[in-house]
């Protein structure tokens, strides 16, 4: 059985243009990370404001690709990037990543039903995905899965016309509708209010413990990950510095972490 | 968070003497060309305008009284007129057609430079030649009559409509398309679903635009034989027919202002 996620040796670095500066300097993202996933777990990855969270979970996407003499990152056993190039297999890999981000990525134009159905797109025929011909029992399990995360009523809406809450959970539809392996969310609460955030995080955890989804979400609460992950991953500086139980992570890890803005890492739970 | 910050660091941002420069540069460079077109354009013969008024009062006023008498002949103008806005649909659906393709291959985040420049270059040559050149070239072809100015306006529109549809399709959301991507989808299948469902009613809104200004080139295109209201136009302006001329075109500025009006209904609804 191959493991869910291998990353190894992952470097991403970025060209800095800005005023002033030669374009030739370079900002390094991530600095020689390797981790593995082996069993479904809810990873919670952590770290200030431009430590590389973002830049790995779309890398374990291949929607970011690494430098070049990065190892290689699979997912399930397929290889989404190696050596600073997308790997062959890198959309059936896709097709087992559900993505779900900050901004939602939902196409607003469209109506929930539709953007949760564009899971199956790596699943079906191409060319019956192209005219979004999806069968009667496709149709099913769309509806299905906006039941399971209670918007099934909101099917027909525009994806825009729908609250930030409601949107996240139709872009977790989606994952589910994809039959995802593995769920990558990227800020999946930073812009939703303290009890969707909840439910929103709650959704992520029963994805876990009852199908057997493992997770991997960036977060910029600790509490939250503290609370909702059973492994942390801590990333400053593009590198990892911790990465152990959620249990394991102590007051003097979170302050050489964040440093002297460790007070805003904080989102205190009103529940 | 307050950082105390010297004096020199809340000073506001200032262009440099180089961008200054280049700043008044521009400014020189376009007076320069405003003075050396006067003489080419004729500038200076405006008052001529104002000095000659009495001749254009003489012939506006053959105008004045246009001939709506014989009931047949206007029947006849308003046949002929439905002729020219059956032109400017066809041709214009023809050019929303041959436009989606060319304006996807000229866009730079669908495609790599080796074929964008190609198609843009030629994309720049139907645009560049008038609708009524292109119209004699295909009554040569197709013979006298609408055809010839359908085919006409679908060249020259699709050059145009290229272009601004291109446009559109680079100022789209990323987030969307990365949503399609990551389930696995195809580059096809992201502009489908990822693309054109966002730059759909900004397509609609440019080609009733397109629409509204063909229904004038249709018009134009009638002097030079390819049927409709402009060639029974050209066919009074010849007999010196002023009052039938002057009925002629306050039934086209009818049609052109009705056509507008609903056009331009139709495009604030949808954008």
């Amino acid at each position: 059985m191959p493991s869910l996620v291998d990353v190894q040796s992952l470097s991403k670095s970025f060209a800095l243009k800005a005023q002033g500066e030669a374009p030739t300097r370079r900002f390094k993202a991530l600095d020689n990370i390797s981790f593995t996933m082996d069993r479904p777990q809810r990873i919670g990855l952590i770290g200030p404001s431009g430590s590389g969270k973002s830049t790995l979970l779309r890398s374990l996407s291949g929607l970011i690709v690494g430098d070049e003499g990065s190892g290689p990152l699979t997912v399930l056993g397929r290889t989404v990037q190696a050596d600073g190039r997308l790997g062959a297999e890198v959309r059936a890999a896709r097709a087992d990543l559900g993505m779900v981000a900050q901004q939602f990525n939902l196409v607003g134009r469209l109506s929930l039903f539709t953007n949760a159905a564009l899971g199956l797109l790596g699943r079906i025929p191409p060319l019956r995905g192209l005219f979004g011909l999806w069968t009667a029992e496709e149709k099913q399990r769309v509806m299905q899965a906006l039941d399971t995360v209670g918007i099934a009523d909101k099917a027909s809406q525009r994806a825009n016309t729908l609250s930030g809450g409601q949107q996240q959970r139709g872009a977790i539809a989606r994952a589910i509708v994809q039959d995802a392996r593995l769920l990558l969310a990227d800020e999946p609460v930073a812009s939703l209010d303290p009890v969707t955030a909840r439910k929103v995080m709650e959704l992520l955890v029963h994805l876990n413990e009852d199908r057997g989804v493992g997770v991997i979400v960036t977060l910029h609460q600790v509490d939250y990950a503290m609370k909702y992950c059973d492994r942390i991953l801590a990333l400053k500086d593009g590198k990892i510095v911790y990465d152990g139980p959620a249990d394991g992570l102590s007051a003097d890890h979170l302050s050489e972490i964040y440093g002297p803005e460790i007070e805003q890492a904080y989102w205190r739970d009103p529940s | 968070m307050v950082h105390p910050s010297s004096p020199e660091a809340l000073q506001p941002p200032r262009a440099s003497l180089p961008e200054k420069l280049v700043s008044w540069g521009l400014w020189l460079g376009f007076g320069l060309l405003l003075a050396l077109s006067f003489k080419g354009a004729q500038m200076g013969d405006l008052p001529l305008l104002i000095q000659k008024w009495q001749n254009t009062r003489a012939y506006l006023n053959d105008y004045l009284h246009p001939d709506f008498s014989d009931a047949n002949t206007v029947a006849y103008y308003i046949q002929q007129m439905w002729i020219t806005i059956q032109v400017a649909i066809w041709g214009t659906l023809m050019s929303v057609g041959l436009a989606i393709p060319f304006a996807l291959l000229c866009s730079n985040n669908v495609v790599p430079a080796w074929i964008r420049f190609p198609t843009r270059r030629l994309m720049d040559l139907l645009r560049a030649v008038n609708e009524v050149v292109l119209g004699t070239a295909f009554l040569v072809a197709v013979g006298l009559g609408p055809l010839a100015g359908v085919l006409a306006l679908a060249v020259h529109n699709t050059g145009v409509l290229a272009k601004l549809f291109s446009e559109a399709v680079e100022a789209v959301d990323q987030p969307p398309i990365e949503g399609v991507r990551a389930t696995g989808g195809t580059r096809l299948q992201e502009i489908v679903w990822g693309v054109i469902p966002q730059v759909a009613p900004l397509w609609t809104s440019f080609a009733l635009y397109r629409f509204e200004s063909s229904v004038r080139s249709a018009t134009v295109l009638g002097l030079i034989g390819a049927g409709g209201i402009g060639y029974a136009l050209f066919q009074n302006i010849d007999s010196f027919n002023y009052a039938r001329v002057s009925a002629i075109a306050l039934i086209i500025v009818a049609a052109v202002v009705l056509i507008d009006l609903t056009s331009a209904a139709l495009r604030k609804r949808l954008v």
